[in-house]
């Protein structure tokens, strides 16, 4: 079979909700005036969910991946090519997988 | 002159296709791995191709691939969607006011491309030069099309390239974080922020079901950032 109806319709729902997700904060600041406090909250915004992605890997995951974290940090810190950067944070993160 | 704004349009998107390509390289076999775990639950080739090309988003994916069964939980599968997309609200809320140089009836559509990667690209991005409609399309385009492909191919074939965690590949997305992250330092403030999103969402994950961690992080660090707010000179009057 090539596609079940069930599954097409539980596929567009996944589709639609993804992308309510995606448009909606972009409509929402539409109807919202941004200054002073607002805009010091938004700026901040990209900062707070990078961290907030990536913290439950680097901080709890385990030894290898605090470790590699920190190497990639200071890869980052050093202001090496972005590609440099991600490669030496896989690398480092495989090895200190099998190592430790 | 034509010649001229061609050259321009195709010089940003190979910008934004060059920054995507480490991401598009970790996503191929992450993608081909979905693949074959929707073949897996009785996906078709063709299913698979739709879930990926429609939904495009990894983390989410996984997630209703691990709750599938037969007869289709439906309503937990897309709420679950709903949810471990929710960080996409407040992504796309902090990007809305960057999307100046990208024509109206366009914005729609970037929103269909907003994943984590081209999201964290496009925050970076926008530090230093507008964003731009074919930056931007650069960056998002040809990671769609990979993992749209690869996941295909791994309903296909039926078989992964193994465990990505294996070679290390997952890291590839914390490790493009790690590397955007250190553009937005601007001082301790920025510090203060970090370490109250950080410790919300490593916390939030070990105690809260769910995918709620990223919204609770993220909210945390912006409620501190509004909470210590000053009222500069330009702000009075």
């Amino acid at each position: 079979m090539w596609a079940d109806p069930v599954t097409l319709l539980t596929i567009a729902g996944m589709a639609l909700a993804t992308y309510a997700t995606r448009a909606a904060g972009f409509t929402l600041m539409r109807f919202i005036k941004v200054g002073g406090r607002l805009k010091t909250a938004l700026d901040a915004m990209p900062p707070a969910i990078l961290m907030a992605v990536i913290a439950p890997t680097i901080f709890a995951t385990g030894p290898a991946e605090t470790l590699a974290a920190i190497i990639t940090m200071l890869a980052a810190i050093a202001r090496l090519p972005l590609i440099a950067v991600v490669v030496i944070g896989v690398a480092s993160v495989a090895v200190l997988r099998i190592a430790l | 002159m034509k010649d001229d704004s061609r050259m321009r349009w195709q010089d940003e998107f190979c910008r934004g296709a060059l920054e995507i390509i480490p991401i598009v390289l970790a996503a191929i076999p992450i993608g081909l791995l979905w693949g074959t775990l929707a073949a897996k639950k009785g996906f078709s080739p063709l299913e698979t191709a739709l879930a990926s090309g429609s939904m495009f988003g990894g983390a989410a994916q996984f997630v209703a691939i691990d709750l599938w069964r037969d007869p289709v939980p439906w309503l937990l599968v897309i709420f679950s969607v709903l949810v471990v997309n929710a960080r996409h609200v407040l992504m796309g809320a902090s990007l809305s006011r960057h999307l100046g140089a990208i024509a109206p009836h366009l914005r729609p559509f970037a929103m269909f491309l907003l994943v984590d990667e081209v999201w964290a690209l496009a925050e970076r991005r926008v530090l230093q030069r507008p964003l731009t409609w074919p930056y931007y399309l650069g960056l998002g385009l040809p990671l769609w099309a990979s993992w749209t492909i690869a996941s295909t191919f791994g309903a296909l074939i039926g078989r992964s390239l193994g465990e990505p965690a294996a070679y290390g590949l997952d890291f590839a997305f914390p490790s493009l974080f790690i590397v955007i992250l250190a553009s937005f330092w601007r001082g301790p403030k920025t510090g203060a922020i970090l370490a109250v999103s950080g410790a919300v969402a490593a916390l939030s994950k070990l105690f809260i079901p769910g995918a709620w961690y990223i919204v609770l992080g993220g909210f945390a660090g912006v409620a501190l950032a509004a909470a210590t707010y000053k009222p500069g000179p330009a702000d009075v009057g």
